[in-house]
């Protein structure tokens, strides 16, 4: 009972301490990539603390929702990662939710951002809204999918358990997880704003999505959303270990010194996974907005012939 | 494995499904090819009989070497290298080729309940390469891609035979290898006759053939 409390906290704290760092190893091995010198990997932190000291300035025609909704986002993303095992799956929160539940949470974040987007009526944050609802409404199917197929096989739709499950079968490629894997990428990329669908590095563009939303947005409000945005890749990240490459997360009955252990293969993961996803945006050019629908369409179509592969073939 | 050649081989159909360039149509035929000829080798290994062997083995140096090389030679000459299907919606095709799957899983899994082979469950998978072949013969209006959806449908065929029946005798299989080459050669000549006649190789103009 105290592993698993101490583990739970152990993993809230990781993933509010390492998501940042994650975004700053995206964007350095970005910079290395495109041949730049690379941003420190602390500028989100420092980012962060600057935007905490800073007074907030909101439009006069702000409701309580706009104010708010950074705090509903920022909240929704912890729940989140309390919820997915990324150090060891003997969570007690994940009781409460499982991953049907955690789709509903980012869709939660996901509304409430649009929402408070459009609670100014500037012309960018409705067009940003719209546009991430247009995203979101695509995604999430797809995302329940890869789900669906991982929980088949385990027969459970709680992600500790999945993991658990996963982690016990024998090493070998499943067609069903592989085209799982391919979806579940495709929606990575698409919900974090990542390069193929939206630029994260951009503020003036029309293309933007992501960073219109957070237009309105300063200081303390800013910071929490920009913060939440980190952990929602972190947790991505962490769905994805959970899934597809469960080896090193400590099992149901796992003692604290297996927890220990995990944590620097976590940390193995997080900087492959960051590297990779850094090579894919350096690699890939932005989408038109209307092919974006091709691209989730896509990724819908590989969960789908996952999740009709393993029941026909049952692997 | 045979199972994920499968799924590969399905994999590469809904590929070639919401391909719209031409010469990477080739190029996705090719890599379905190399798939096909390494299940095959997969049974063989599997199953010990010899016959699969140069069944592999004449899969490889037809469908991987000879067929690729004459397309790409056509496409070539044709001049149609940078063509591309204009009027393809990639979302609702890709949606139907999903149905499609569902229909061909659904209408394999009794044949499989009653076959004995250890390759059974990829008959529903086979089938699906089949009728997506299909689907893209249906919506493709270029004649060089209509004729590598009929060329993906033979593949589709061979798998469903290697896996319901361990292949066929040696003497059909050589008939039918045969039977595609031609095929391929004469369908080569009526491109030509196709471009002369209507200066494109857009089927919709052969649907108003009246005098004027």
């Amino acid at each position: 009972m105290i592993v698993a409390f101490t583990n739970q906290l152990l993993e809230l704290a990781v993933a509010l301490l390492a998501a940042p760092l994650l975004l700053g190893w995206v964007n350095q091995c970005r910079a290395w990539l495109q041949n730049r010198r690379a941003p420190s990997l602390w500028l989100p932190y420092r980012n962060y603390r600057k935007l905490f000291h800073k007074d907030a300035v909101l439009a006069a025609n702000a409701s309580p929702l706009f104010r708010a909704a950074p705090y509903v986002v920022f909240g929704s993303m912890v729940v989140a990662a309390a919820i997915i095992p990324s150090l060891g799956s003997a969570l007690p929160f994940s009781r409460v939710a499982d991953a049907i539940a955690l789709v509903g949470l980012f869709a939660t974040a996901r509304m409430f951002m649009a929402l408070a987007a459009m609670d100014i009526g500037t012309a960018f944050g409705t067009l940003g809204a719209r546009r991430e609802m247009m995203i979101g409404f695509l995604a999430e199917p797809a995302l329940l999918m890869v789900i669906f197929t991982a929980s088949l096989i385990s027969s459970s739709t709680s992600l500790a358990a999945i993991s658990d499950t996963l982690v016990s079968r024998e090493l070998a490629i499943y067609p069903s997880l592989a085209f799982a894997a391919i979806a579940f990428l495709l929606v990575l990329l698409a919900e974090n704003a990542r390069i193929p669908v939206d630029n994260p590095a951009t503020h003036l563009e029309l293309t933007m999505i992501h960073e219109a939303m957070l237009l309105e947005y300063s200081a303390r409000h800013l910071a929490l959303m920009e913060w939440a945005a980190a952990l929602k890749l972190f947790n991505y990240a962490a769905i994805g270990f959970a899934l597809f490459i469960p080896w090193g997360i400590a099992g149901r009955d796992a003692g604290l010194v297996e927890l220990l252990y995990a944590a620097p293969l976590l940390a193995v993961k997080l900087l492959c996974a960051g590297a990779v996803l850094a090579l894919i945006e350096t690699l890939s050019a932005k989408l038109r907005i209307f092919r974006a629908p091709e691209f989730l369409a896509t990724a819908f179509l590989f969960a789908v012939l996952g999740m009709l592969v393993h029941l026909l073939l049952g692997s | 494995m045979i199972n994920l050649c499968a799924a590969v081989l399905l994999l590469l159909s809904f590929a070639m499904i919401s391909q719209r360039r031409t010469v990477a149509l080739v190029d996705l035929f090719t890599a379905q090819g190399v798939t096909l000829a390494v299940s095959t080798l997969v049974v063989a290994l599997g199953t010990g009989q010899r016959h699969m062997y140069y069944s592999a083995a004449l899969t490889f140096a037809l469908k991987v070497i000879v067929l690729p090389v004459i397309l790409r030679r056509l496409i070539r000459r044709l001049g149609v290298q940078w063509e591309a299907e204009s009027r393809l919606d990639v979302t609702v095709t890709m949606i139907i080729g999903l149905l499609v799957v569902i229909f061909a899983f659904g209408l394999a899994e009794p044949i499989s309940a009653l076959a004995t082979t250890v390759t059974r469950s990829t008959l529903g998978i086979a089938l699906a390469v089949v009728l997506l072949s299909f689907l893209m013969m249906i919506t493709r209006r270029k004649a060089v891609s209509q004729v590598i959806g009929f060329l993906a449908m033979e593949n589709g065929l061979f798998f469903a035979a290697a896996s319901a029946t361990y292949g066929m005798p040696m003497l059909i299989e050589f008939g039918i290898a045969l039977d595609v080459l031609v095929a391929v050669f004469v369908l080569g000549v009526f491109f030509f006759q196709i471009r002369e006649q209507f200066d494109s190789l857009d089927l919709q103009h052969l649907e108003s053939l009246k005098e004027k």
